[in-house]
């Protein structure tokens, strides 16, 4: 027999204005399974809660059931409470009679009678709720960041630096990402890899983190605090133990010819490289691809001239398996090639480079030593052309979104421009200027009226190639639409910032969602910008949408402290409101006949197989369904999925929800 | 093998020798191209930007007609009327209430599903294949393929070649022997039907073309529709006049081209109608 | 049965809603005090994925003269993909509930996000009056009297 108190809040004159709560504590007094009922003013406040705690401890009250506001505003308050007299929070209710009543009704009979119907249908659900405990799942206190750009670095030196463990894998020879091959960066022109070096050796020195470069995410199983990760461990070809980083293989591999990709096309490289000089680690590693030796079987040069004998050929791929906690994501994005723009000459043109390539021209490290030079011929070019929105903004070419950080990056190359070639001419073609950022809009300014950059407002239709000139036809739609051609020595395309090839792959195997552009999708756009809709795997940086560094740099440390605050806990306690499979004596062990379809529709992967073994055999008698308590969110689609009702949902319970609809309707 | 035509009004006015070129070329590789009976004009681009039912019908009686009178696929070598035609087949099956009303302003209802082919797809379908065998004179010269706003364009309608920097014409030319050059004035605008009403116009922007062409070194620019022919050609003098000096670079049709290749008389491709002299090729 | 006057029939009708969505919006219905009719009770669920379409039977034989269910708009699911899945149950469910002879009109179903406080209130307002014409539901009643005196169904 129930012992149930029902509380009936006044909510100051929110609820009494059109609500008799008298009455309906009356009602509720006479209700089945009801020991107690009252009502009083403000139930949130401390002496309503004393209330409710009283009355739980005099009455042996095994239910609570309060009328007030929304369950959305105050069922934790009313939880706590029960919690702190003793009763099972989860034994506790809320009647909506605020938001769904008093609020949207007019004083009346009407009113009050669907007040008390409603207290009835939470009663009647309340009478067959069960005390339910928080559950505690097991963390590995170990954190792995996929990417070794900015986002990963700051992310890893984020964890590191609590005291956690880090693994960060990258897939290329070095970390840095994108921003190392940056010259300067906006808005304070600071020498990009100046500041991100430092930070790129203290991952490298950093006794919690673990550095593993020219590695892949091969497969990720289990869950969130639990995950098993597979990484793949790419052949180098060389010995990091022996290799001292002399960089004299470099010197003598006769493959001198390949296009070096951190200079994005622009200069050359090796076929044993390290991809620039500040590459952390700074060992190289040979391009199977292009290696004499792995292509046509003859060289070996690098082998005979190294003073360590640290070349090692033929090495399979390593895999080594790490238990993990947390995943974050740090992959990054890339920029489309000029080859994607037919308008502007399919990449038939050399002089025509997209952003990236432009910073490789400026930078000092880069294939012309920092000055603006034309691929084509080596002059300094008189005149440049920069056009803004390659792509980006434009549904036709399938890219509607706009890429960010443009606007402020081509500014950026027209100063650069101005200051290294004073006679120099530069046009930027844009469609509107985006310079939202923190000192963004007065650098913009700055590229107008100190140097000199002439923005023009209108696209180009097409550049095509005249005696070594390139013809830019273009409009200027402030001047009602004159055309405007210029022949220019240079034209630099803005192209839109696109997903990294193989994101699609790697979300799947993480089993985290994506969006149609392949950028991986956040859990809520406003609120959860650093979390995906997988419990444990967290997002920074632009592998979610393009963003420039400051941006970058904040998402990679929340995505951190998600980590951090997720590993730093002895357990997991997570809310117990989840499905539950039955399982009953022998020989059933459960009605679940092991259809799964559960399985096929649960979105969070938290439907397991169990196998129900004979005990002394070990002969599998069944397989049935397990709910894995640390993935199931509590939708409760699987319940209404299962034939055979075998799975229900703790806290909304076929019984309970049955009794609550009954309730509503009898009177 | 035996195709519909549809010559429309110009390849049986100015665009005599397009006709002639296409009516002798097909032969040679075994098509017959019967001309559709009571064709009607298919509007231009008078008719669409005057009123947009009749820029639907007149195209579709032409379509219905061609059905009706048993061709599966038709030949349309005129760009303007191909687009038309071309347009109106998509509108109409797009909405199945305004097929009805068209079909009641026409008089007579007709599946929609005639194949149409404009010059360059019945060459690719039709003669492409079967060219090498054919040639006896080898087209060894340097030209410029002109291919006009209206041949590939609106892509999602016309579905055929790339849209900014097109190459089906370039390849036909190549294999008959010629080299393209390569330039941005492939779709560029030649003034279009305000060599009427804007001459001017027409003198400044088919000047452009024309002379980028010559600059290259194009011995001669290929084109696939009578508006781009009838601009850089009939138009010439007032190019010439805009630009302050003589350009002689004759402009054939692709048709003409192929029909040199392959041994046909240049009286029988009519090439003897040009207002600039061919007899450079 | 509730009535204003003795000869205007009141429907009861009980709404099946998702806590993210619906509810969230019926909530703000409530703050931006619109005001709408009486004759519909709200049941909190976690997801329109949970609602087990037995339950609007039980709904009937109650004495439930209409019921609304409504959750996230597709795409905006909390859960990611629970509307999705009590669509396309609900497409097979609403056509074996019109073979069996069930009045499927009498139930509506709809999207209302957690932004659509105003949405709820004319989707309550609509579904009482269109209910209301109908008027009571007495032949579902009939057959579960029926049933239940003939101890077929057991309560």
């Amino acid at each position: 027999m129930s012992k149930i108190g029902v509380f009936i809040c006044h909510c100051g004159e929110n609820i009494s204005a059109t609500v008799d709560c008298e009455r309906v504590a009356k009602s509720a007094s006479e209700m089945e399974g009801v020991a107690f009922a009252t009502d009083y003013k403000y139930m949130c406040s401390d002496p309503g809660q004393s209330l409710i705690k009283n009355a739980i401890r005099e009455h042996h009250l095994d239910g609570v059931v309060v009328g007030s506001c929304s369950p959305r505003m105050h069922e934790p308050t009313f939880r706590r409470a029960c919690s702190e007299a003793g009763l099972n929070p989860y034994l506790c209710e809320i009647a909506n009679l605020r938001e769904h009543v008093s609020w949207v009704h007019e004083k009346g009979e009407a009113t009050t009678l669907k007040a008390i119907d409603i207290v009835k249908g939470v009663v009647e659900k309340v009478r067959r709720n069960k005390p339910l405990n928080a559950i505690e799942v097991p963390i590995t206190k170990k954190a792995l960041v996929i990417g070794g750009g900015i986002a990963g670095i700051q992310a890893s030196l984020d964890i590191a630096n609590c005291g956690q463990k880090v693994i960060l894998i990258e897939k290329g020879p070095s970390i840095g990402g994108h921003m190392s091959q940056l010259s300067e960066t906006f808005p304070t022109l600071d020498c990009s890899q100046c500041i991100l070096t430092p930070r790129m050796v203290e991952v490298a020195q950093h006794p919690n983190i673990t550095l593993y470069t020219y590695a892949e995410l091969d497969k990720l199983d289990g869950f969130i605090g639990n995950f098993k990760a597979t990484i793949r461990l790419k052949a180098k070809s060389v010995d990091y133990n022996k290799c001292t980083g002399c960089g004299l293989c470099t010197t003598k591999c006769p493959q001198k010819k390949i296009p070096s990709e951190f200079n994005e096309g622009l200069g050359l490289r090796t076929a044993i490289f390290t991809p620039f000089p500040q590459a952390v680690p700074n060992k190289p590693a040979i391009d199977k691809e292009h290696c004499n030796y792995y292509q046509k079987g003859k060289c070996k040069v690098c082998q005979k001239f190294c003073p360590t004998g640290a070349i090692e050929y033929d090495k399979p791929d390593e895999f080594i398996t790490e238990d993990i906690g947390a995943v974050i994501v740090t992959t990054g994005f890339n920029v489309l090639k000029t080859d994607f723009f037919p308008e502007y000459g399919y990449g038939k043109y050399k002089d025509v480079i997209t952003g990236l390539q432009f910073e490789r021209l400026a930078s000092a490290s880069g294939p012309t030593l920092g000055e603006i030079r034309r691929p084509s011929d080596g002059q300094i070019p008189k005149k440049i052309v920069f056009i803004s929105c390659c792509g980006s903004r434009d549904p036709a070419k399938g890219i509607p979104y706009c890429s960010k950080i443009c606007c402020m990056y081509t500014a950026k190359h027209a100063m650069l421009y101005q200051h290294k070639v004073h006679d120099g001419e530069s046009t930027i073609f844009y469609m509107d200027v985006r310079a939202g950022g923190k000192n963004y809009e007065e650098f913009v300014r700055r590229a107008v009226e100190e140097d000199h950059v002439n923005y023009v407002r209108g696209r180009v239709a097409r550049v095509y190639e005249k005696n070594g000139k390139l013809i830019v036809k273009g409009v200027d739609t402030l001047l009602s639409a004159k055309p405007v051609e210029i022949e220019a020595d240079m034209v630099v395309l803005a192209t839109a910032g696109v997903a990294n090839k193989g994101a699609e792959e790697l979300a799947q195997k993480m089993h985290i969602s994506y969006d149609p552009y392949h950028f991986f999708a956040e859990a809520h756009p406003k609120l959860k910008p650093v979390e995906t809709n997988t419990a444990g795997i967290f997002l920074a940086g632009a592998c979610q949408s393009p963003k420039d560094i400051p941006e970058t740099v904040a998402s990679a440390s929340g995505a951190a402290v998600k980590a951090v605050s997720l590993l730093s806990q002895p357990t997991l306690v997570r809310e117990p409101i989840i499905a539950v499979v039955n399982r009953c004596a022998p020989p059933m062990f459960s009605t679940c006949v092991g259809c799964f379809m559960c399985e096929t529709i649960c979105p969070y992967n938290a439907i397991e197989h169990e196998e129900i073994k004979d005990r002394r055999t070990g002969k599998v008698i069944k397989t049935v369904a397990k709910i894995n308590p640390g993935l199931c969110q509590g939708c409760g689609t699987c319940v209404s999925f299962c034939r055979s009702k075998s799975i229900d949902i703790q806290g909304y319970t076929n019984e309970e929800m049955f009794a609550e609809v009954t309730a509503l309707l009898n009177k | 093998m035996k195709l519909g035509f549809y010559p429309g009004c110009s390849l049986n006015g100015t665009a005599r020798e397009y006709n002639e070129s296409v009516k002798a070329l097909a032969p040679v590789f075994g098509i017959e191209l019967v001309e559709i009976d009571d064709w009607n004009c298919c509007g231009a681009s008078a008719a669409h930007a005057v009123n947009r039912d009749l820029s639907l019908a007149l195209p579709a009686r032409t379509l219905a007609l061609a059905e009706k009178q048993g061709f599966d696929e038709i030949v349309v070598p005129c760009a303007a009327c191909f687009n038309r035609l071309a347009v109106a087949q998509y509108e109409l099956n797009k909405d199945e209430l305004l097929k009805k009303s068209v079909e009641k302003s026409i008089d007579m209802t007709f599946n929609n599903d005639i194949k149409i082919l404009n010059v360059v797809q019945f060459i690719d379908k039709y003669i492409k294949d079967k060219i090498i065998e054919k040639i006896s004179h080898k087209f060894e010269h340097q030209v410029a393929c002109y291919y006009g706003c209206l041949l590939v364009r609106p892509h999602k309608i016309i579905g055929f070649d790339r849209v900014e920097d097109p190459t089906s014409l370039d390849e036909l030319m190549q294999l008959i022997g010629a080299t393209t050059i390569d330039w941005g004035f492939k779709t560029e605008c030649c003034g279009a039907s305000l060599s009427i009403a804007r001459t001017d116009l027409v003198a400044k922007l088919s000047c452009n073309i024309v002379k980028d062409a010559a600059d290259r070194g194009a011995e001669a620019i290929i084109v696939a529709c009578p508006m781009c022919h009838s601009n850089l050609d009939m138009r010439r003098p007032q190019i010439d006049e805009y630009v302050g000096k003589k350009i002689s670079t004759p402009v054939i049709y692709i048709t003409q081209a192929i029909g040199l290749a392959v041994g046909i008389t240049p009286e029988k491709l009519g090439l003897q109608r040009h207002f600039v002299k061919v007899n450079t090729l | 049965m509730e009535e204003k006057n003795d000869n205007i029939f009141e429907p009861r009708i009980i709404a099946f809603v998702c806590n993210w969505c619906t509810y969230a919006g019926a909530d703000l219905t409530g703050t931006s005090r619109i005001k709408y009719s009486t004759n519909v009770e709200i049941v909190r669920f976690p997801c329109t994925g949970r609602i087990d379409f037995m339950l609007l039977l039980k709904a009937f034989a109650g004495g439930a003269d209409g019921i609304i269910i409504s959750g996230c708009h597709p795409n905006d699911c909390h859960y990611t993909s629970g509307n999705f899945h009590a669509r396309r149950r609900w497409m097979v469910f609403r056509d074996m509930l019109d073979f069996m002879g069930i009045d499927i009109e009498r139930i509506r179903w709809s999207w209302v996000s957690a932004a659509e406080g105003a949405k709820w209130a004319d989707v309550v307002n609509d579904t009482v009056s269109k209910i209301r014409e109908m008027g009571p539901y007495t032949e579902y009643k009939k057959a579960a009297k029926f049933l239940e005196e003939e101890k077929i169904i057991h309560e």
